[in-house]
């Protein structure tokens, strides 16, 4: 562990000004990931700029239909807003799907899109990672890789995102609000996380002076037909080793509209336009599913133990498509999968 | 007045252990309490070249940094290091000893300084330069260097030519990953020098046995040392033998002549003990009629270079079943990790759980019902010693979990029950534990005003042992519960052993009958002594104390108030210490049994396994409160789901490391993964075990679950699954 100092940043140009001028100092919302990274090592932060106390509290519709929700917002208080229940189920299931309620109360809006991998090997400072420190090597392909990516690999690096609420926020299309010292700008949520490439150490295209303000999500909110179903290796507080987020939009039992995303499986919630538009005026059943999966898992590598995420992930988009198609989205409380 | 032995009293300590009063091992501040920070070896095998502290020193509140070479002096002879539970052979690990490294995550250094926060940080100032060797960590890959040892029992007729001329065979190799205990309460040991003598304030099992340790190691008097452990947050065994933090904390007090406190991070108890992976080869075989012929059990376990672990995981198919040849062989691989050691129910949690899944394999074989096959190769006699047990309710635990669960209802063909989009399977297994008695010593101080102390030097794990206690005293003495005060976990307190192998309750409350007998017969004294005494010419076995009197059992009109014979006497106390009497006689197998049904639930296409319902019927012995005890097998119940499910250490065998070495990536089963689980204590009565009849409870609730629910799981999907955990991929073979 590495000392550290502390300041409060009173608001967001404050923030921008801390962070600036001090290229070792990392924002702190939650700490709900930045703590344990501190502790083991992995973040060595010489200066915390604790932005908790901003005022990035708000849900709001705005004037276009959509929804702009803080930056602050903790993740339990965005899952439980009437607006999100109602028209972002998507999105509340997925958090909910996410940690424990003590650390749901804890993480941010923001913070959530910020974590990092749980990859084994990025915890561990004795073992080589690219991600980590660049040009060390990568661990995981030849190691112990069950929880790693099969989509959009790289040779330096097979991590995953680990976060729920992130695969519902791809599927729904939702924009991410970023400020910084050249002034404000928006991401595409498909552009915000990137891929691992030779630069795995650079998890998202937010610049290193930059703060998240907001995440703005479209009006449309699929509440009708979607689910999210996360699969683990116990039933509940486990990081995903496939989850799918499914809308969809359908006249009668046509698909006039589809969004689908996975968690789990690679560095950033993973989508397919190919996937999507093969959905399209087909009927919803089960066919039409799997060749969407098919197009999704288009590329899928395995590194050994990791081998059973992509069949595992194909019958998951399938089933997940079949809750959304039928209106019966997976339940949160009983685990029992229908 | 109401019996308490048998009543389901709360814990007497439930109300500090809720409020933060009960204190542990690493919340005993005293003033100048400097506080330690363990520096683990990076490397599993090779030599320290160097260790540069300068950057450490530098740091404002550390005080010193202690290495193999800073380090005050210890014993140099393997003897000294012995506790307990050592393994017979090899020589114990010995901490900050010398430049050597045995294991990934070996201490190499200790951060002294004025806060924990702060030698901690320091501590990643310390520079540790190794010289590799190559290492070995995987069983697997190891397993052709495996040597046998002598401990299974003997064989009986000639097995394998039994087993060739089988009607109905079954072999398999079954699999136990390596599995750490994980209690919730971090190890911690706060040492303090006062006066000369050394308190220690220790997470540990037995009190006794740390005590015995550090004499050895830094070579103290027994007056010198006296080890607390009032409350254990868990021990599960990971607390029998000492911990290298006790020694480290004496080493920092000795060094600064201050209180020292070492506490481990949860990543760093990872490098203590821990059930040794084991793989376990059973061939069964039958006559048609579904008898058994031969039993053969084989087990491969893991323990460290330097010393020899290991437990019965083969004898246990002599408990359970009749068969006239059986063969047992126990071998062992040595790799570069730390000694493996004690995990709830050792070796029985990993051996039964392989000989009942190979009995589930049979049953399927002869096409015989799994609970008739156990009927009808049931033993009613131990076949390696050929004697009958002291009591063996096992048939009807197998009758009344059937029942309980509706075992009837069963369609024995696998996939044919289902629920939607789940298949349901039924499964089930047997559980069989030892019963024991070891040596304890229990002192009972009665006061005249009413009130008793009695005393041991066990450690209440979590397990309930203060409220048992109590409950027994406070029969024994004729008094309200309210009155019974019990202390325990101090090594100056009479002699107790280790709180492990399910012996604790037998032995002290066995001790506290005859201690309080002893009391019983100096209150007949003095009762006798008071003038025109209701009680002259009674003996002490026709007295019996009940409700503050001393009374006739014939006649209770012929009683005595204690305090009034305590006064007339003029002794304001009475103490007594006596033990209990542990029998040698070999004329008996003394064990507890269980029977242990589970519903699974899996989902046919993606493999996501729900445990829904789990019925563990158990017998053993007297039940001394059903509150506690039903408390105890669910945590057992729920320990083996995670076994079956979710327990595994991951080795990365090219570094040689944990790469799990946390509570978020080691699974364990949260609340979302437990249903419904039904305990049933089956009415055992004993009279030959010991006097009260007790058994113990400590290790038999976890032992055969995981059969259970790997049973279950075949049943529903036909896959039989025998590497734990059993998880999708495993289930399912996603292409």
């Amino acid at each position: 562990m590495t000392p550290f100092q502390y300041a409060r940043a009173n608001d967001v140009a404050d923030a921008i000004k801390q962070i600036a001028t001090d290229p070792s100092a990392k924002f702190i919302a939650g700490g709900t990931n930045l703590i344990d990274l501190i502790k083991y090592d992995v973040e060595e932060p010489t200066r915390l700029i604790d932005i908790s106390h901003l005022p990035l509290r708000s849900i709001e519709q705005t004037s276009t239909g959509g929804v702009l929700i803080g930056a602050m917002v903790p993740n339990t208080d965005l899952a439980y807003h009437p607006i999100i229940e109602q028209r972002y189920p998507l999105l509340a299931r997925a958090i909910m799907s996410g940690a424990s309620q003590q650390l749901r109360n804890m993480a941010s809006t923001g913070g959530n899109l910020l974590q990092r991998t749980r990859c084994f090997y990025f915890y561990d400072t004795a073992t080589p990672c690219n991600k980590r420190e660049p040009g060390s090597g990568c661990s995981a392909i030849d190691g112990i890789n069950r929880i790693n990516a099969v989509l959009g690999t790289s040779q330096a690096c097979i991590a995953t995102h680990p976060s729920d609420m992130c695969v519902a926020l791809a599927a729904l299309e939702a924009t991410v609000h970023v400020a910084g010292p050249a002034g404000a700008r928006t991401i595409a949520f498909a552009d915000f996380h990137r891929l691992p490439g030779n630069t795995p150490q650079r998890d998202t295209n937010l610049e290193p002076d930059e703060i998240i303000t907001a995440i703005e999500l479209p009006p449309k909110g699929f509440s009708a037909n979607y689910s999210y179903l996360k699969i683990r290796d116990r039933l509940s507080y486990a990081f995903a080793l496939v989850s799918v987020a499914a809308a969809l939009e359908l006249d009668g039992d046509t698909i006039k509209e589809a969004r689908l995303a996975l968690g789990g499986v690679a560095h950033k919630p993973w989508r397919s336009s190919a996937a999507e538009a093969a959905l399209l005026g087909q009927r919803a059943e089960a066919t039409a599913f799997a060749r969407a999966a098919d197009w999704l898992l288009h590329g899928a590598k395995g590194y050994g133990h990791n081998d059973f995420k992509i069949g595992l992930a194909r019958r998951a988009i399938v089933r997940t498509l079949g809750q959304a198609a039928r209106g019966t989205p997976q339940s949160l409380s009983d685990k029992k999968i229908r | 007045m109401a019996s308490y032995i048998g009543s389901a009293t709360s814990r007497v300590d439930g109300r500090p252990k809720v409020t933060g009063e009960a204190r542990y091992a690493g919340e005993f501040n005293v003033p100048g309490l400097v506080h330690g920070y363990v520096i683990e070896s990076t490397i599993p095998k090779g030599r320290i070249v160097r260790i540069d502290t300068s950057g450490a020193l530098g740091v404002d509140g550390v005080i010193d940094v202690l290495t193999h070479q800073s380090r005050p002096p210890m014993a140099d002879k393997d003897n000294a290091y012995k506790d307990e539970v050592a393994p017979e052979e090899g020589s114990p690990y010995r901490p900050l000893y010398d430049d050597r490294i045995l294991f990934t995550g070996q201490p190499v250094a200790l951060v002294l300084a004025e806060d924990w926060e702060t030698a901690r940080v320091a501590a990643s100032m310390v520079k540790v330069e190794y010289q590799k060797e190559p290492h070995v960590t995987d069983l697997h890959a190891e397993r052709s260097r495996a040597f046998a040892i002598d401990a299974p029992e003997k064989p009986r007729g000639d097995a394998a030519k039994a087993f060739a001329s089988a009607a109905v065979r079954h072999a398999a190799e079954y699999f136990i990953p390596t599995e750490h205990h994980n209690p919730m309460e971090l190890f911690a040991s706060t040492a303090i020098w006062e006066d000369g003598r050394l308190t220690v304030y220790d997470k540990t099992q037995g009190v006794q046995n740390v005590q015995k340790y550090l004499c050895g190691v830094f070579k103290m008097k027994p007056d010198e040392v006296r080890v607390m452990s009032p409350y254990m947050g868990g021990g599960f065994g990971a607390g029998l033998r000492p911990q290298y933090q006790v020694v480290l904390a004496v080493l920092g007090a000795s060094a600064l002549k201050r209180p020292v406190r070492v506490m481990l991070t949860r990543a760093q108890m990872y490098a203590l003990g821990y059930r040794p992976a084991s793989i376990e080869r059973l061939a069964l075989g039958a006559s048609s009629g579904g008898t058994l012929e031969s039993v053969q059990h084989e087990a491969i376990a893991v323990t460290s270079q330097f010393e020899e672990f290991a437990r019965n995981d083969t004898g246990w198919g002599n408990l359970l079943y009749r068969s006239p040849n059986a063969k047992f062989e126990h071998r062992l691989v040595k790799l570069d990790l730390p000694t493996s050691c004690d995990m709830r129910a050792p070796g029985a949690a990993t051996g039964v759980y392989a000989l009942e899944c190979a009995m589930d394999e049979l049953a399927i074989a002869l096409k015989t019902d799994p609970v008739q096959l156990r009927l009808q190769c049931y033993s009613e006699r131990h076949q390696g010693e050929d004697v009958p047990y002291t009591s063996k309710q096992l048939r009807e635990c197998y009758r009344q979990g059937a029942a309980e669960f509706g075992w009837d209802r069963r369609n024995a063909e696998p996939r044919s029950m289902r629920e939607g989009s789940e298949l349901v399977g039924w499964g089930m297994a047997s559980g069989v534990w030892e019963a024991l008695q070891m040596p304890a010593t229990v002192r009972i101080v009665l006061t005249a005003n009413g009130h008793a102390e009695v005393a041991t030097a066990a450690s209440d794990i979590g397990t309930g042992t203060y409220t048992i206690m109590a409950q027994v005293a406070a029969d024994m003495l004729g008094l309200p519960i309210d009155s019974i005060s019990v202390k325990l976990g101090d090594s100056t307190l009479p002699q107790c052993p280790l709180e492990g192998g399910s012996w604790i309750a037998s032995s002290v409350c066995n001790a506290i009958a005859n201690t309080a007998r002893a009391v019983r017969g100096d209150l007949l004294e003095l009762a006798k002594e008071m003038k025109d005494s209701p009680l002259a010419g009674v003996g002490v076995d026709d007295v019996a104390l009940i409700d503050g009197k001393i009374a006739s059992k014939r006649d209770a009109t012929r009683a005595v108030p204690i305090a009034s014979a305590m006064q007339s006497g003029n002794a304001e106390r009475i103490t007594r210490e006596e033990a209990n009497k542990v029998d040698e006689d070999k004329s008996h197998a003394r064990n507890v049994h269980s029977a242990i049904f589970a519903e699974v639930k899996v989902d046919e296409e993606l493999g996501v396994i729900r445990v829904t319902r789990v019925v563990n019927a158990v017998a053993a012995g007297r039940i001394l409160n059903p509150k506690t005890a039903h408390s105890q097998v669910m945590g057992g119940v729920v320990w083996g789901i995670g076994m079956a499910l979710h327990e595994e250490t991951l080795f990365d065998h090219h570094f040689g490391r944990v790469m799990n070495a946390n509570i978020a990536e080691y699974h364990v089963p949260v609340n979302a993964d437990i249903h419904d689980i039904k305990v049933i204590f089956v009415e055992e009565p004993d009279e030959i075990v010991n006097p009260l009849g007790i058994k113990g409870l400590g290790e038999i609730g976890i032992v055969g679950v995981a059969a259970a629910i790997a049973n279950a799981v075949y049943h529903a999907t036909g896959k039989r699954v025998r590497d734990l955990p059993i998880t999708l991929d495993k289930v399912i073979q996603f292409e």
